[in-house]
C-alpha cells in the first residue's frame, strides 16, 4: 500500500516512516510543506495520505486545505489528517463531501502504533477514523439539547461512540469484549431509537451516524 | 429645541426661545466676564507683587485658586450652553506641600498661567463677545419702546432728540423708522445670538486650552491601560510557569524516572518493565493533553490557522448552547487584535453559559474600514438577562483587555433579557 507523508517536523515524519514501513507500507513519498504535498497527491497518486494540519510555508492549516483540493480533484481519495488538536469545525468540512475515506485524529493516536495503523488501514478502505474527542464533543452536544440520545443505554452509547471512530462491528466486539452479535444488536437497536435508516454498509453506516451527530448545528 | 418639529412654526418658535435664553445668557456672562475678571486680575497682581515681602506666598494660592474656580465655571458654562469642550490640565500639587511650595508651582503650572493671561483677554474682548449677543437681543426693545411712543421723552417732534443706532429721532415717522430698525435687529439676532454666544467660549477656548488638556487626557489613559496590560501579561506568564511547572514537567520527570526503572527491570523482570511502560506511555499522553489545554488558552491554534471568524465558530461548536456566528471579516487582522477579541467574545460566551440560563446565542462580528477600521462585535442571547460590569461577571476583565486596543464594551441587559455585550476595537484589516 502506497502512502504519501506530509509533516514539517522532522523527528515525527521520520518516526512515521519508520512505524509505517514496519507494518510494511511502502512510503510513494514523505515531503514537509503543502505545495510538495500537492505536487505528491497529483503525481504519485497513492492509496492513502497522511497530512498534519498544519505545514509550511504559512503555517497555517495549509495541510487540511491541499487534502481537500486534492479530494475535490480526486473525488473519495482517502486522506488521514493529523494534528495537535481537534476542531469539530475541521472534522465537518472533512465529513462534507459524504464519500468516506476521511480520517482525522490527534497526533497522540501514534502513540498507539497497532490502533493508529489500523486507522491507516481503515481510511485507505474507504472508511472513517474521527478521533474519540471528536465524537465525545459531538455526543456531549448530542445530550445537551437533543431526546433521542437520551434514550439508548449505557451499552448502547458506548458502542455508538466506537461506531462514529468508524470503528468496524468486529473491532467493537474486540474492543467492549462481547461477542459480534450482541454488537449487532445494538447497532440495530441504536438505528431503529435514532430513527436512521440501518445499512449493512459500515462505511455508509458511519457516515449517517456522524451526520445524525452533527445535525442541527 | 429646534428638533424634531413637526410644523414650521414649532420649529421658528423654537429658534426664538434658543436665541432669547442664548442672549439673557449672554448678559450675564458679560456682567461676569467684566466683574470677575477685573476683579481677579486685580487680586492676582496684587498678590504676585506682594510674593517677594512673604505675604504673597501665603495669600497667591488663594486667589490662584479662586481664579480657577473662575475659569472651571466658565468650562462648565461653555459645554452646557454652546458644547465647547475646554478641557482642564492643571498639574496636581502634592498634599502636603507648604506655601511656598505651593506658590511656586502653581506659578510654575502653564494652565495656570494661561488663567492669568486669559483674565485680561476675558474682560476685554470676552466682554465685547458676550454683550454683543445680549445687545441684540435687548436693544431692539428699545426701538420698539421709542416707536410706540417713548419718542415723546425726548423730543417734541420739532429737532433730533435721540439717536437710535444710525436713525435720528425726530418725531413719530422716525420713530417707527427705529422700531422698524429694532424688528430687523430682532430678526438678525435671532439667527446670530447662539453663534456669537459660541464664538465668546471659542475666544476662551483659545487662551485657556493649550491642546495639551485632551493630551493629558489621552496620557492618563494610556498610563492606566499600559499597567493594565502589564499586570495581565504578568499573571498570565506566572500561570503559564506554573501550570508547566505542575504539570507537563512533572509528568516528564516522572517518564524518566520510569524509564530508567524499566532499563534496569526488563531482563529481571520483563512483566514489571511492560507494566512500567505502559504508565510511562500513559504520562506522555497526559502530558500532551495538559500543553495541549495550556497552549489554547496562550493562543488557540485555529486562530492561528483561521483566524478569527473561524476559530470562533470554533468555539462555538464547544459550547453546550447553540451559538450562531455570522462573521464579515475582510481577510485578518492584526495579530495582538485578533487574539484579544477571541478571548473577549470566550470570556463573555463564557459568561452566557454560566449564568445567562440562554436557549440560543448570537454571534456577530464585522469589520468597517470607517474611521481607519473598526472590528464591531455583538454577543446576544435569549437569557435571563441582568448582567453588568464590574459584578465579578468577568465582564469588567474583558473591557480591561480591550482597553489596552482603545477597544470599548458596552452591556445592554435588561432584567428579563435579551444580554446584548457589543464590543468595538480599531483596528486595520490586511
Amino acid at each position: 500500500m502506497r502512502v504519501v507523508l506530509a509533516e514539517d517536523l522532522f523527528l515525527l515524519r521520520d518516526g512515521l516512516v519508520r512505524m509505517l514501513e514496519a507494518f510494511d507500507f511502502e512510503i510513494a513519498a514523505a515531503v514537509e510543506s503543502g505545495p510538495e504535498l500537492t505536487r505528491a497527491l497529483a503525481e504519485l497518486r497513492p492509496d492513502v495520505a497522511v497530512v498534519d494540519v498544519r505545514l509550511p510555508p504559512s503555517h497555517t492549516d495549509e495541510g487540511l486545505q491541499c487534502a481537500l483540493a486534492a479530494r475535490r480533484a480526486r473525488p473519495g481519495l482517502p486522506v488521514l489528517v493529523l494534528s495537535q488538536h481537534v476542531e469539530q469545525l475541521y472534522a465537518r468540512e472533512l465529513l462534507a463531501d459524504g464519500t468516506g475515506g476521511v480520517g482525522y485524529l490527534l497526533k497522540d493516536r501514534v502513540f498507539d502504533a497497532e490502533q493508529f495503523i489500523d486507522a491507516v488501514r481503515r481510511v485507505a478502505a474507504g472508511g472513517t477514523a474521527m478521533d474519540p474527542q471528536v465524537i465525545q464533543q459531538l455526543l456531549a452536544r448530542r445530550q445537551g439539547d437533543g431526546r433521542p440520545l437520551g434514550r439508548l443505554t449505557p451499552r448502547e452509547l458506548e458502542v455508538l461512540e466506537l461506531m462514529a471512530q468508524g470503528r468496524s462491528n468486529a473491532a467493537i466486539a474486540g474492543q467492549l469484549v462481547v461477542t459480534e452479535r450482541a454488537i449487532a444488536k445494538h447497532t440495530s437497536n441504536i438505528f431503529q431509537k435514532l430513527g436512521l435508516d440501518v445499512s449493512d454498509d459500515d462505511n455508509r453506516r458511519v457516515l449517517a451516524v456522524l451526520a445524525y451527530l452533527d445535525q442541527g448545528r | 429645541m429646534d428638533t424634531d418639529g413637526d410644523s414650521g412654526e414649532n420649529r421658528a418658535g423654537g429658534r426664538v426661545r434658543t436665541a432669547a435664553i442664548a442672549g439673557v445668557r449672554a448678559l450675564l456672562l458679560a456682567v461676569a466676564a467684566l466683574a470677575g475678571s477685573i476683579v481677579l486680575f486685580v487680586l492676582s497682581v496684587v498678590s504676585i507683587v506682594l510674593v517677594p515681602l512673604g505675604i504673597g506666598i501665603v495669600t497667591t494660592p488663594w486667589v490662584l485658586a479662586a481664579v480657577r474656580g473662575f475659569a472651571d465655571w466658565r468650562r462648565l458654562l461653555a459645554v452646557r450652553w454652546s458644547g465647547v469642550r475646554i478641557p482642564p490640565a492643571y498639574r496636581p500639587v502634592p498634599k502636603g506641600a507648604n506655601p511656598w511650595e505651593r506658590c511656586f508651582r502653581l506659578l510654575g503650572d502653564p494652565a495656570v498661567r494661561r488663567d492669568l493671561l486669559w483674565l485680561p483677554v476675558d474682560m476685554t474682548a470676552g466682554f465685547v463677545t458676550a454683550l454683543l449677543p445680549a445687545a441684540l437681543l435687548f436693544y431692539p426693545f428699545e426701538g420698539f419702546a421709542l416707536a410706540a411712543g417713548l419718542w415723546r421723552v425726548f423730543t417734541d417732534g420739532t429737532h433730533v432728540g435721540w439717536w437710535y443706532g444710525f436713525v435720528p429721532v425726530g418725531g413719530q415717522l422716525s420713530a417707527l423708522a427705529a422700531g422698524a430698525l429694532g424688528a430687523a435687529l430682532l430678526v438678525a439676532g435671532v439667527y446670530t445670538i447662539p453663534f456669537l454666544l459660541r464664538v465668546h467660549f471659542l475666544l476662551a477656548r483659545s487662551v485657556l486650552a493649550s491642546g495639551q488638556g485632551e493630551l493629558a487626557q489621552r496620557v492618563r489613559v494610556l498610563t492606566e491601560t499600559r499597567r493594565d496590560a502589564v499586570d495581565t501579561s504578568a499573571a498570565e506568564l506566572r500561570r503559564i510557569e506554573r501550570d508547566l511547572h505542575d504539570g507537563a514537567q512533572a509528568r516528564l520527570v516522572a517518564m524518566g524516572m520510569d524509564l530508567g526503572t524499566i532499563e534496569a527491570l526488563i531482563e529481571k523482570d520483563p512483566a514489571k518493565a511492560r507494566q512500567l511502560v505502559a504508565q510511562a506511555r500513559r504520562s506522555s499522553a497526559e502530558a500532551l493533553t495538559e500543553l495541549r489545554d495550556l497552549v489554547r488558552g496562550i493562543h488557540p491554534p485555529v486562530l492561528a490557522e483561521r483566524g478569527l471568524g473561524d476559530a470562533v465558530r470554533a468555539l462555538a461548536l464547544r459550547l453546550p448552547i447553540a451559538t450562531e456566528v455570522d462573521a464579515d471579516l475582510p481577510g485578518r487582522l492584526g495579530e495582538p487584535v485578533e487574539a484579544a477579541a477571541y478571548f473577549a467574545v470566550s470570556e463573555v460566551l463564557t459568561n452566557a453559559v454560566k449564568h445567562s440560563g440562554a436557549g440560543r446565542i448570537w454571534v456577530d462580528l464585522h469589520h468597517t474600514p470607517e474611521h481607519g477600521g473598526m472590528l464591531r462585535i455583538a454577543v446576544t442571547d435569549d437569557g435571563g438577562g441582568g448582567a453588568v460590569i464590574g459584578s465579578g461577571s468577568g465582564l469588567s476583565g474583558v473591557e480591561r483587555r480591550l482597553g489596552t486596543f482603545d477597544g470599548v464594551l458596552a452591556v445592554s441587559s435588561p432584567a428579563g433579557g435579551p444580554t446584548m455585550v457589543t464590543m468595538e476595537i480599531p483596528c486595520e484589516s490586511s
